[in-house]
């Protein structure tokens, strides 16, 4: 572990186009590095890793952890050119035996899953395998939801946003515009905010749950009623991180029905959404657990103590791997599993990252006692 | 058709008509005939008697002037005398002419226009001829009307004119016409306060005695050239109790000028203006040397009045403006990255100001600034009248528009920001602390490379216009009262059809959470100084804080060097920590709260013993006030303890904050900070510290008012201050203890018994005065309406001003005009 430290520092700090690997299988860990530019075909790869994990006699499958945390496959040139080249700046290699990798859940999932994943690859019990390939709920990342079913009226759909990372934007524009109300003088027109337009490829248009001309009723439980649409924009806005709207769907055709069926406000919607779900929808909407949704409250990033101003800049990718060193692996993992959960949070530390000017590097000197903390 | 009617000024039966055509009769109302007339050859604009009825003055179209006497012998229709005071050339009609006797004998002769066309045509003149003497006086801004005060018994047999009173659009001036050479009158109210754009204001409250004194003595040798004579239009007694306090209200000017005026009390009173122009090379001097020039010209053209409008270069144009009231150190930040640090000095002084460089950059690669170029500093010695001089000059790099500037008097540090980053001078030993780039590299991605902000102001533009075109369709349909929602409603409306005319897109906003990427992230909305807990609990030091445009504040601590050591070793500093909210609005506000939860002292306070010390025992927080959230923090350990999403909730933003304290009116010694807040609604609230509880809210300012919104200041005792238009501050308080009210009665009884006036001028006054009357009979409707709007809250006192002016419509007098001028006057412009 020392030598190895040594020498991967030695590679960063001298050779920008090397990758730092580490490896993983079982408990065991393998250092090496790859050139960022020329990392060669995936054959090679995979022998490569075979060899210096001595597997000789079982195929193997290979993920790796991508900036958001996401256990990601290796398996052709295409995505292991891409694992190396997103490599900031460690790559982190996890090697399965094939027949356990079939029963974990590659491919989606955070990190938190990954453990647990990780953890049932650790006990070699025999199990059974499962009949179908379809992961659980919890090895997805939640996208959107439908809630609150039992509380607001059928007409009604109140749904819930999980923006995760930046890699998708919200993406859609409200307008003004009229609908009409049944009050007590009768019919009467009233000014409302409505949906206008979709981004293609933003979060919005992929969860199929809003739609252009879906009147926008609350914002997070606010009515919008009587505010502007300035008013609304910014309320909208300001909870992006985790937007509840409730709309009145243009189309009213898709809407839940209240059956015999116990439908929990959480429950997976069943028969009533399937046409919302189309086949091809990437997502699955799904349990969604409240204390994860607080975890993306907006948490500050507090970067203490830093170095002096007039400090010379050190090379790029430095800081992040002196992070990842000082506090050792086990921190930098945890730090990273927390990270994993704030998309925003992880981009906004890979940014600074990136930014030399930015204070994550250490004196040179007293690093246990100065060393950067981030407060979450 | 009549142009001009005219009552005898001694026979009430008499009547002078003038009909455009140029004829002109004397109309007798009892016999109801004809008693003279005159012809005149050219277009008629205006008539007037001579105070006893003997001859008349009238004015034409091709700026000639004629007098005709009123004899009883034969119907005379030739001119006594015939001039075009301007010509041979072709002129302006003359629209007003006044003909006022003297003891001395020799007549004033006062008009209005009549200058030639091809040269002078476009000028707002205003000429006097008397004694030889001839001065055109010329105004910057159209004139509305004029007229002259005269002796005011009725019996006298001379006008004896001492004083040309003149509304121009944009002011008011008055003219001692007793005193030779002519000399305007200073104003004590409805000063220009616009006469060259307001960019800024800054609000100073209790202002020591001693700078008081100083800074009027430097004003007043600055108003030399004004008239001796006392300000002549009076009536009405003032109610109001002298002011508690010595407040100043310094306004920044687009010509690179800082004003300051005394808000003390209901009027703005000029008292100094200092101008930063002469630190610049600027293409003005040589003009000055030109308009010397011209005594002999002919026409005799004199500018009046300070209404100038027109800025020799917007890089001059003042940005912020901090003024510590202990120390008399003035720090002044432009357009053009100009920092200046002043001090106040009761000499006139000849210095070099020390100019210092601040490259905000650093090594930053691949930036380009597409803006506007540095101003040229004068190199050598430059000569600075009594008052506030310049002694340090930092210039940032580049020269970016300075958008925030903090001064610490007691450490001699002035930090400050630009869209680029910020930085920090030490002003005693002249000698640049730091600088920090606060750019974002994706922020020079969002750019498309070099760092370009001309695209951006010009979409920016875009969307100011469209946004005035947008407030301008529905400040027409605006209510006094009703739920904001039914205005919209109104404004949605007439909206609707405009716009399908225009575009068929409706209008749309998109939802999309802030990222990085957003560019102005790096802009430095705030700065701060704060003695506190930034490393450990154990021990404080002095530290500054900056806030920016994309949510992160850094945290510098700070060595400053005791006093016996203080030019010897250098100030240090050191980036202590940087918080990155993950909200990522604007920061528009970072304050400490010591121990007991209370906002730490301002600089000098404490050794001036103004407040108490504050409490280093208990442990510190930080209060971060970004457009969307508050947020407590607690300190050195900077962890979120509390927070109030203001913007998650309702919808608005903070457009400011400020620090007030609401002092208790029944017991003295009793009373609490909170926050007061400026949204981007337009609604003014208070949040309670340190456990951040809403308190009030008022709706203040249209929230389509743009630009009232962005000038708006807060004072340190709950008042405030903002532009209604670009000439008038309306004033509000949140507080019940700091009231300023205009409490003044007009005695109407006792105006009956003077000669009535002439009506042609003056009219406007009192129709201006029932607009304000009527203005806040509808501000009364408005539900809820607690607060105390200083201007109009005394109804009592309008609606007596009111009915005086009603009651008198048919007789109108001149004192009841000066008395109604004053009031409106005072209500509208200069307050």
């Amino acid at each position: 572990m020392n030598r190895s430290f040594h020498k991967s520092q030695t590679l960063r700090f001298y050779d920008c186009s090397a990758v730092e690997v580490k490896s993983k299988f079982g408990a065991e860990f393998r250092r090496f590095s790859l050139d960022r530019h020329k990392p060669g075909k995936f054959e090679d790869f995979y022998k490569l890793v075979v060899h210096t994990h001595h597997i000789s006699n079982s195929d193997v499958t290979i993920g790796y952890a991508d900036v958001h945390g996401d256990l990601l496959p290796i398996n052709n040139d295409d995505n292991f050119c891409k694992a190396v080249s997103s490599a900031n700046p460690l790559l982190r290699v996890f090697i399965q035996k094939r027949e356990e990798a079939e029963r974990g859940s590659l491919g989606a999932g955070s990190l938190c899953r990954r453990r647990r994943a990780l953890g049932a690859l650790r006990d070699e019990g025999p199990r059974r395998r499962a009949h179908l390939d379809i992961g659980l709920p919890r090895d997805f990342r939640p996208v959107s939801s439908i809630i609150d079913v039992d509380l607001v009226p059928e007409t009604h759909r109140r749904v819930r946003l999980h923006r995760h990372g930046c890699e998708k934007p919200l993406g859609f524009y409200i307008r003004d515009g009229a609908s009409v109300r049944v009050t007590p003088h009768g019919l009467e027109k009233v000014p409302g905010i409505f949906i206008s337009r979709m981004v293609p490829g933003g979060l919005a248009e992929s969860t199929g749950l809003l739609a252009v001309n879906d009147e926008v009723l609350e914002v997070n439980g606010i009515e919008v009623a009587g505010k502007t649409l300035d008013q609304v924009t910014d309320m909208m806005i300001a909870n992006s991180h985790n937007l509840i709207v409730t709309v009145k769907p243009a189309n009213q055709r898709n809407n839940v029905v209240r059956g015999g069926r116990a439908l929990g406000s959480s429950g997976p919607p069943s028969d009533g959404t399937a046409g919302l779900v189309g086949p091809p929808a990437p997502r699955v909407l799904q349990n969604f657990h409240p204390d994860e949704a607080e975890s993306d409250e907006d948490n500050d990033v507090v970067i203490e103590g830093t170095l002096e101003p007039a400090r010379p800049t050190q090379a790029p990718g430095a800081p992040a791997g002196s992070l990842s060193r000082v506090n050792g692996a086990g921190l930098a993992q945890r730090l990273q599993r927390d990270l994993a959960l704030d998309g925003g949070l992880q981009r906004l530390l890979s940014s600074l990252r990136a930014d030399p000017r930015h204070s994550l590097a250490l004196p040179p000197g007293g690093v246990e006692e100065h060393g950067p903390a981030v407060t979450l | 058709m009549v142009e001009a009617l005219q009552e005898h000024p001694r026979d009430p039966n008499q009547i002078l008509i003038g009909y455009s055509r140029g004829l002109v009769v004397i109309w007798d109302l009892q016999g109801s005939r004809v008693l003279y007339h005159f012809l005149s050859s050219q277009q008629l604009e205006n008539i007037w008697w001579q105070r006893d009825g003997r001859l008349l003055v009238s004015c034409h179209s091709d700026g000639s002037y004629c007098q005709w006497p009123v004899s009883s012998d034969a119907q005379q229709p030739e001119p006594l005398r015939s001039l075009v005071p301007y010509g041979p050339f072709p002129c302006k009609a003359i629209t007003k002419i006044l003909w006022l006797t003297t003891r001395q004998g020799l007549p004033f002769t006062i008009f209005q226009g009549g200058m030639p066309r091809a040269s002078y045509g476009d000028r707002h003149c205003i000429s006097v001829i008397h004694d030889g003497q001839q001065t055109a006086f010329d105004f910057t801004s159209r004139v509305i009307d004029f007229t002259v005060l005269t002796e005011a018994d009725p019996a006298a047999a001379f006008d004896d004119p001492y004083a040309l009173v003149v509304l121009a659009e944009e002011e008011l001036v008055v003219i001692d016409l007793q005193t030779a050479g002519w000399p305007p009158v200073q104003l004590p109210y409805l000063a220009s306060l616009h006469c060259s754009a307001i960019t800024c204001s800054h609000h100073v409250s209790n202002i020591p005695l001693k700078l008081w004194e100083r800074i009027i003595a430097a004003g007043s040798q600055q108003n030399a050239h004004f008239s001796t004579m006392e300000w002549p239009i009076d009536g009405g007694t003032s109610l109001t109790p002298a002011p508690p306090q010595r407040d100043l209200l310094l306004t920044g000017h687009e010509d690179g000028t800082v004003r300051f005026w005394d808000a003390s009390g209901v009027c703005l009173r000029l008292l100094y203006k200092l101008s930063t122009v002469r630190v610049f090379l600027t293409d003005t001097d040589p003009n000055e040397n030109l308009s010397a020039q011209g005594e002999d010209e002919w026409p005799p053209l004199r500018k009046v009045g300070s209404f100038d409008p027109y800025s020799d270069d917007p890089r001059l144009g003042i940005q912020k403006i901090f003024l510590c009231k202990y120390s008399g150190y003035l720090a002044v930040a432009g357009t053009a990255g100009q920092v200046l640090v002043l001090e106040l000095n009761d000499e006139a002084a000849e210095q070099a100001v020390e100019q210092v460089e601040a490259d905000l950059l650093q090594d930053q690669e691949g930036y380009r600034w597409k803006g506007h170029e540095r101003l040229a500093a004068r190199s050598g010695p430059v000569r600075f009248e009594p008052g506030f001089q310049p002694f340090v000059l930092v210039q940032c790099q580049p020269p970016a528009v300075v958008t925030s500037l903090a001064l610490h008097s007691e450490w001699r540090l002035v930090a400050f920001g630009t869209s680029h980053g910020f930085g920090l001078f030490d002003h005693q030993q002249r000698r640049q602390v730091f600088v920090k780039c606060t750019l974002h590299p994706s922020d020079q991605l969002a750019l498309e490379g070099p760092l370009s902000r001309v695209k951006s102001l010009k979409k920016s533009l875009r969307q100011s216009f469209r946004r005035m075109r947008r407030s301008r369709v529905s400040s027409r349909k605006r209510r006094p009262a009703g739920p904001p929602g039914e205005v919209q409603e109104g404004s949605a409306k007439t909206e609707r059809p405009g716009l399908q005319n225009m575009e068929l897109a409706p209008v749309q906003r998109k939802i999309e959470a802030r990222s990085a990427e957003d560019s102005f992230t790096g802009f430095v909305r705030t700065l701060y100084f704060a003695d506190t807990y930034l490393r450990d609990s154990s021990r404080h030091c002095p530290s500054l804080w900056a806030g920016t445009n994309g949510g992160t504040i850094y945290a510098f601590s700070l060595r400053v060097p005791p006093a016996e050591r203080r030019m010897d070793e250098p100030v240090r500093a050191e980036q202590a920590k940087e918080i990155q909210l993950m909200h990522r609005a604007p920061v528009v506000g970072i304050l400490v709260l010591d121990g007991h939860s209370v906002p730490l002292p301002e600089p000098l306070e404490v050794a001036h013993d103004l407040s108490k010390s504050p409490d280093m025992q208990g442990s510190h927080q930080l209060l971060v006030v970004s457009e969307e959230q508050f947020k407590v923090f607690t300190l050195p350990k900077v962890s979120a303890k509390l927070k109030l999403k203001l913007t998650a909730l309702e919808g608005s933003r903070v457009r400011r904050v400020s620090v007030a304290h609401f002092g208790s009116r029944r017991a003295e010694d009793y009373g609490e900070h909170h926050l007061a807040v400026l949204t981007n609604l337009g609604d003014i609230q208070v949040v309670s510290l340190p456990l951040l509880k809403p308190q009030v809210r008022y709706s203040c300012i249209r929230r389509e008012d743009v630009s009232g919104i962005a000038s708006c200041v807060f004072t340190k005792y709950g008042q405030g201050f903002y532009l209604i238009s670009p000439s008038e501050f309306e004033r509000f308080s949140l507080s019940t203890k700091w009231l300023v009210e205009p409490r003044c009665l007009v005695d109407s009884a006792e105006t009956k018994n003077h000669r009535p006036g002439n009506g042609a001028g003056p009219k406007k006054a009192p129709s201006r005065a029932r607009n304000s009357g009527t203005q806040s009979d509808g501000e009364e409707k408005q539900p809820g309406l607690v607060m105390e709007r200083a201007l109009l809250s005394d109804e009592r006192v309008l609606k007596e001003i009111q009915s005086t002016l009603e009651g008198d419509r048919g007789s109108l007098n001149w004192h009841s005009h000066r008395a109604a001028m004053g009031c409106s006057l005072s209500n509208g412009g200069a307050e």
